[in-house]
């Protein structure tokens, strides 16, 4: 295969300049003039709804089936949240588009507003991205004083304005009611759905929420088509129904024990191991890999037998694991004890659940105490069935809880347990403790 | 965030003491506020640019992040006096900005202000396998604070922080907004003597 001519790094690994001239002598701000002349809103809506684009926030959701949910001829006003929380660990692809390249992800703003006939825009910012945002409050002020943000765009009659908001360091406002809520001024908690944002969301009113990276397509698909599009990724898979296929280029984030940690941009659809050998430079110190967590931490872990599966929105499933999530995948190698990970994993949730669902809060509480527990060699010996339980039970998919951190939760511990259980009994047997200092405040 | 088990808040001792610092103001200075009594723990400019955000918003209570951001950072904590006063600018009660404010284990409170440079260290799975837990031992040993703790010269506060989405340069840590990447034990000393500068 010829190596992938990125499209949404293109600029960033020219090392382009993020100025508004710079990308607008690139072809920048061509989709919106584009859009803007030649197009409805409604034209739009169904050019990103054929391209199949979805929703690169970790779901997957069709981008413009999305837009459609919208209620028909509502007088407004409505409103685009543009997520940029990334929190989910391992992952940092959002921070590089916004860092490198600001004016291609508010090109695509402004041409979803256009779509989804939005007026305001919220983009939340998690505030650890205090560069990443002041990158964007420049990009902002030259569109404001260019005309392409305010009043009466290009003198076409559309309006728009973006505000940033920086977060506070809290996983669950990337959950986009937990988003939603936090934006409004009170707690981070998300909310019971439906009703879904799309018909009330912020300021009770009806809201689409959208990834940085999903933004970040939409400009090349206005420019150039469907069609162009769709030869990127794979198509549906015939044997399950519900895939409505994997289209376009995708950020890979690539971290952990490889010898190139990195952010790669390739068509959808791309092997673990190709990733690792290819573009993360191989495993580290001439080691070999234990396993990966494919798509952040939610999405469950994979073994080193299970690296030839492809990372689309229906490759990870196959193994067992959760789905694409953000496609960052962290290795680790064979030196590693999956129970370190394990901890690591589970103290991550039980830091970051907002507290609001008792099976959440409780479970993944419970689910760090063992952990640590058996870190220290105090493991029992039903522990094992104890966290299997606990990791089954808690989630959207049992049906326990408002949102899916909980599913995220106890997914890398059903898939630990399901796919290293021998590891993890004969550690309890053996009684082994592990030395490093990960106990640290928790 | 917040959650019940371990909200350190909840316990009878946290709870007498928060109720004791609520004490410290003189009865009816809440009426007083409302009654635009003098106010002075936020300066008149961050009263402005607290005001500045107001028109972005269908509802003032949307500005309470922003408004903490502002006064956190110009204060280094958000004192009780401060909430109220962004309580009364924003047609909120004290405690709604309060539980806003504390759902979010960002900010600080005025038992515990910030120091000069607030430096995190990420232990999240990229960071931890390339020894972000170490790192953060290395830098509670070297600063002689535990994490949430601020150095006896004021200058540094250390905190433990969740991924900083810097996984590309594990370990990382991040100094007030700014990431650093790939800090190592061996260059620990050179960071500490830049920070305390
Ligand atoms: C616990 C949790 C955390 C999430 N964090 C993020 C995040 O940090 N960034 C993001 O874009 N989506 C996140 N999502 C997904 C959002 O809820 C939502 O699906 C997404 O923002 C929609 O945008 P998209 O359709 O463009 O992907 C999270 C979901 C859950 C359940
Ligand atoms: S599932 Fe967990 S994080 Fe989500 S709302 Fe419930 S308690 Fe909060
Ligand atoms: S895990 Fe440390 S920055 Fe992501």
């Amino acid at each position: 295969m010829p190596d992938f001519e990125p499209v949404l790094l293109k600029r960033i690994n020219a090392n382009a300049s993020s100025a508004l001239d710079a990308y607008r002598a690139d072809g920048g701000y061509r989709a919106v003039v584009k859009a803007l002349t030649e197009m409805t809103p409604a034209q739009v809506v169904d050019t990103v709804k054929n391209s199949g684009l979805r929703g690169r926030g970790g779901a997957g959701f069709p981008c413009g089936l999305k837009w459609t949910f919208l209620p028909k001829d509502h007088p407004g006003p409505i409103y685009l949240c543009i997520n940029a929380d990334e929190s989910e660990p391992c992952t940092f692809n959002n921070r590089i588009l916004m860092e490198k390249d600001p004016h291609q992800v508010l090109e695509g703003i402004i041409l979803s507003s256009y779509a989804i006939r939005a007026k305001t825009c919220y983009f939340y910012i998690r505030y650890e991205y205090g560069d990443a945002y002041r990158n964007l409050q420049t990009a902002i002020d030259e569109l404001y004083a260019a005309n392409l943000l305010g009043k009466n765009i290009l003198g076409k009659g559309v309006d728009l304005d973006v505000f940033l908001h920086r977060g506070a360091g809290a996983y669950i406002c990337g959950e986009e009611t937990g988003l939603i809520e936090s934006l409004e001024g009170k707690r981070g908690w998300p909310r019971i759905k439906p009703p879904f944002p799309a018909i009330e969301g912020a300021f009770r009113k009806p809201t689409i929420v959208n990834n940085v990276e999903t933004m970040a397509c939409i400009p090349h698909i206005v420019n150039r088509g469907i069609d162009w599009f769709k030869s990127i990724g794979i198509p549906p898979d015939p044997k399950n129904p519900r895939d409505t296929g994997s289209y376009g280029p995708k950020l890979y984030c690539i971290s952990g024990h490889v010898n190139k940690p990195c952010c790669v941009e390739l068509p959808l659809g791309v092997t673990v191991r190709e990733l690792i050998e290819k573009h993360g430079g191989g495993v580290w110190k001439n080691r070999k890999a234990k396993g990966c967590i494919p798509g952040g931490i939610s999405m469950g872990i994979m073994t080193e037998a299970e690296f030839d599966t492809p990372l689309d929105f229906n490759g990870p499933g196959r193994v067992g694991c959760l789905g694409l999530g953000t496609a960052a995948v962290t290795v680790f190698d064979e030196t590693t004890s999956i129970v370190d990970v394990l901890y690591n994993i589970c103290r991550f949730f039980a830091h970051e659940s907002c507290g609001q669902c008792t099976p959440c809060r409780e479970g993944t509480g419970w689910m760090m105490k063992i952990m640590d527990r058996m870190r220290k060699g105090q493991g029992r010996r039903e522990d094992l069935d104890i966290l299997d339980e606990v990791a089954k039970s808690i989630g959207i998919m049992p049906g326990t809880t408002i949102c899916g951190l909980a599913d995220g939760a106890g997914w890398p511990v059903k898939n630990a347990i399901a796919k290293f259980r021998p590891e993890l009994e004969s550690y309890i047997r053996k009684g082994e403790r592990t030395t490093l200092p990960l106990a640290l405040a928790h | 965030m917040r959650r019940s088990l371990t909200d350190k808040r909840t316990s009878p001792q946290a709870t007498k003491e928060l109720a004791g610092s609520w004490k410290f103001y003189p009865a009816g200075s809440f009426v007083a506020c409302g009654l635009g009594v003098v106010m002075n723990a936020l300066s008149p400019e961050l009263r402005k640019k607290i005001a500045d955000y107001l028109p972005r918003y269908p509802s003032k209570q949307a500005v309470t992040l922003p408004a903490l951001h502002l006064v956190h950072d110009a204060m280094r904590c958000v004192s009780f006096e401060a909430i109220r006063e962004i309580a009364d600018m924003l047609d909120l009660s004290p405690a709604e900005v309060h539980d806003t404010m504390t759902f979010y284990e960002f900010f600080h409170e005025e038992d515990k202000p910030l120091g000069k440079t607030r430096l995190w260290v990420c232990r999240s799975l990229a960071c931890g396998l390339r020894g972000g837990d170490e790192l953060l031992e290395t830098f509670r040993k070297k600063l002689h604070v535990e994490p949430g703790g601020t150095t006896q010269d004021g200058k540094i506060t250390l905190e433990f922080a969740e991924c900083l989405g810097a996984c590309e340069g594990a370990p990382a840590v991040m100094i007030n907004d700014v990431q650093r990447h790939c800090v190592t034990t061996e260059t620990v000393d050179a960071l500490i003597a830049e920070l305390v500068k």
